[in-house]
């Protein structure tokens, strides 16, 4: 080869090779353009939640506003205790999980382990389904079907309570717990099971002894990604719940109207005049939820490192 | 060797055959397993080998459509007879895999496993049969002081050895080991190979393998699989002790494996 044609050659891979470069180095500015907004959006969202939370503190003690046990929001004077609501979002958030997480659990078994090849083609898709239901009409629904069936079952004032409320969560947040739980289940390894069965261990002890606590890192993601959507819903709680802002005080207030955090934000926004104490009484609310949720979430994380690590 | 000769056999493979679904995998195996011996099989690649070793623990039964034709004995009793409990069988007839499989769980968990399913419940008794299995093992000096940790953490000979002593804990009277040492370093073999030699005197062990050196070194008879054409059954081709096997066997197949003019 002529030397001429080789270093052309060359000419052209360095070429090529710097815009190769340029390339590489924009896509990585735009990806890290992308990482910093998003960061950025979140600071600002808190930074308003916080200016304009901390404008009801001015006029309103907080330790009032955190430990009050009465929502007045539109007596004179106002009066703003959220512990009712706190206990609201907590009660239906609790019978949610109490309910979503064995369910969700067992049927993520059952799809993964015991259903038939052509059961299971039905029920994944059809999980994937319910999860893309507009919570506004899983609400309705529960609205029109479920709380009249509670109210005739347990012979109630109304069927507008905390556990419809809780019901319907879980309900929408099992789908997500299925479907996470049961790829977790799935990616266990054919080997573990089959070093159990050789052993002399039945299906159940196998399952329930080597492949679900192989699993279990999949299945707590899963179940905290499902309460993750459970806690934040609005739309059903604020349908179904009876939105009461009344203290729930014992086990049966399941069965009362309650309010939540979240609901009440939703119902009283549009109501109340823009820069009123009612308004900054509702961003504090909304401080109190995001601090809730990113404690929870922290939580979870938490967890599911331990189990990481402990694995 | 006189001694040998004489042993009971424990399984019986007589005039098998055996199908995946529409496929004949094996035909007409007759195969007599003696007590406390080690029997090696060997043969060319999907000559059926593994399924041989399958037949004797069912363990074909959780991979899908298959079909046996013809008696596998274990102690003269037909064990695809109506009244075999599968789970008791396979507590009789432990597997050792390939690829080492110990659960994502604690050394001392993966060995008290087998015991605890037999609803062995009582710390102390679990103490001592954990200690057992992994000094027959020859897994003990290495993991006393951490039976606590996890199994994923051990090296993959020293997985596999406890593998063994998670079999041994459920006092099997047979082992199968389908290619035990494939995934191992020389040093890890010898060691597996050495717990083989000592495990012999209690259980009787059925080993595949693909190293005819190993085959050589650890049995004490050897059988050679081997298919005719593609799409044919598998066949047992010859089967003696291993010391003729590998010196002057009566069909010349079996020479031209052994010594490595194909498969
Ligand atoms: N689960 C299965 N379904 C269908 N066919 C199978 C299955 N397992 C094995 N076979 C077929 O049965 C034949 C024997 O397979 P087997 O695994 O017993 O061979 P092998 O001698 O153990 O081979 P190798 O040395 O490669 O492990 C092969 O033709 C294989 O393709
Ligand atoms: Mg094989």
């Amino acid at each position: 080869m002529a030397p001429g044609v080789l270093r052309h050659i060359i000419n052209r891979m360095g070429r090529l090779k710097t815009a190769q470069k340029l390339k590489e180095n924009l896509i990585g500015k735009i990806i890290l353009g992308c990482g910093v907004l998003s960061v950025a959006v979140v600071v600002l969202i808190f930074a308003f939640l916080l200016r304009d939370a901390f404008s009801l503190f001015g006029s309103y003690s907080p330790v009032d506003f955190l430990t009050g046990r009465k929502w007045y929001p539109i007596s004179e004077p106002p009066v703003f205790g959220i512990l009712p609501l706190v206990l609201g979002s907590l009660l239906v958030t609790v019978i949610a999980i109490l309910l979503a997480i064995p369910l969700g659990i067992g049927t993520a078994i059952y799809i993964a382990e015991i259903a038939p090849g052509w059961l299971k083609e039905i029920l994944k898709p059809l999980m994937e389904i319910v999860a893309a239901i507009p919570s506004v009409v899983l609400a309705f629904i529960g609205l029109t079907l479920l709380a009249p069936f509670i109210q005739d079952l347990l012979n109630l004032n109304t069927g507008l309570t905390a556990l419809t409320g809780g019901i319907m969560l879980a309900f929408m947040a099992l789908p997500t717990i299925v479907s996470i739980a049961e790829d977790a289940i799935n990616a266990v390894p054919r080997s573990y099971r089959e070093g159990s069965l050789a052993m002399g261990a039945t299906r159940w002890q196998t399952t329930g002894r080597v492949v679900v606590p192989a699993a279990m890192s999949g299945i707590s993601a899963a179940v905290m990604l499902g309460i993750g959507r459970a806690i934040g819903e609005t739309m059903v709680v604020l349908m179904v719940t009876g939105n009461a802002a009344v203290m729930p005080t014992s086990v049966d207030s399941a069965l009362k109207p309650v309010r939540t955090l979240t609901g009440t934000i939703a119902q009283e926004m549009g109501e109340t005049v823009f820069g009123s104490s009612h308004y900054f009484a509702l961003f504090a609310v909304g401080l109190v939820l995001f601090v809730i949720t990113f404690a929870v979430n922290w939580i979870a994380d938490q967890i599911l490192y331990r189990y990481r690590e402990s694995e | 060797m006189v001694a040998v000769e004489a042993a009971r056999s424990v399984v019986q493979l007589k005039g098998v055959d055996f199908y995946y679904g529409d496929f004949k995998a094996l035909e007409d195996i007759n195969l007599e397993i003696r007590e406390n011996t080690v029997t090696a099989l060997i043969g060319p690649s999907g000559c059926g080998k593994s399924t041989v070793l399958r037949l004797m623990n069912r363990m074909h039964e959780v991979m899908g459509k298959t079909r046996v034709k013809g008696e596998v004995l274990l102690d003269g009793k037909d064990i695809y007879a109506d009244d075999v409990d599968v789970v008791s069988l396979r507590s009789r007839v432990g597997e050792i895999f390939q690829k080492p499989n110990p659960f994502p769980k604690s050394i001392y968990d993966n060995v008290a496993y087998g015991p605890r399913i037999q609803g062995r419940k009582s710390s102390d008794e679990l103490d001592g049969i954990v200690e057992q299995a992994l000094k027959q093992a020859a897994l003990w000096k290495e993991v006393k002081n951490k039976l606590k940790t996890s199994a994923m953490e051990l090296s993959g000979g020293q997985q596999q050895r406890l593998c063994i002593a998670r079999t041994l804990a459920v006092e099997p009277e047979i082992i199968l080991m389908d290619e035990p040492c494939s995934a191992l370093d020389p040093v890890a073999t010898q060691q597996i190979e050495d717990t083989m030699d000592s495990l012999k005197k209690d259980y009787t062990i059925i080993i595949v393998t693909h190293n005819m050196q190993q085959a050589a070194r650890v049995s004490e008879y050897t059988g050679f699989m081997l298919i005719q054409e593609t799409g044919e059954p598998g066949r047992l081709v010859e089967y003696g002790l291993t010391s003729k096997i590998f010196t002057m066997p009566d069909r010349k197949e079996t020479e031209n494996y052994i010594t490595g003019r194909f498969g």
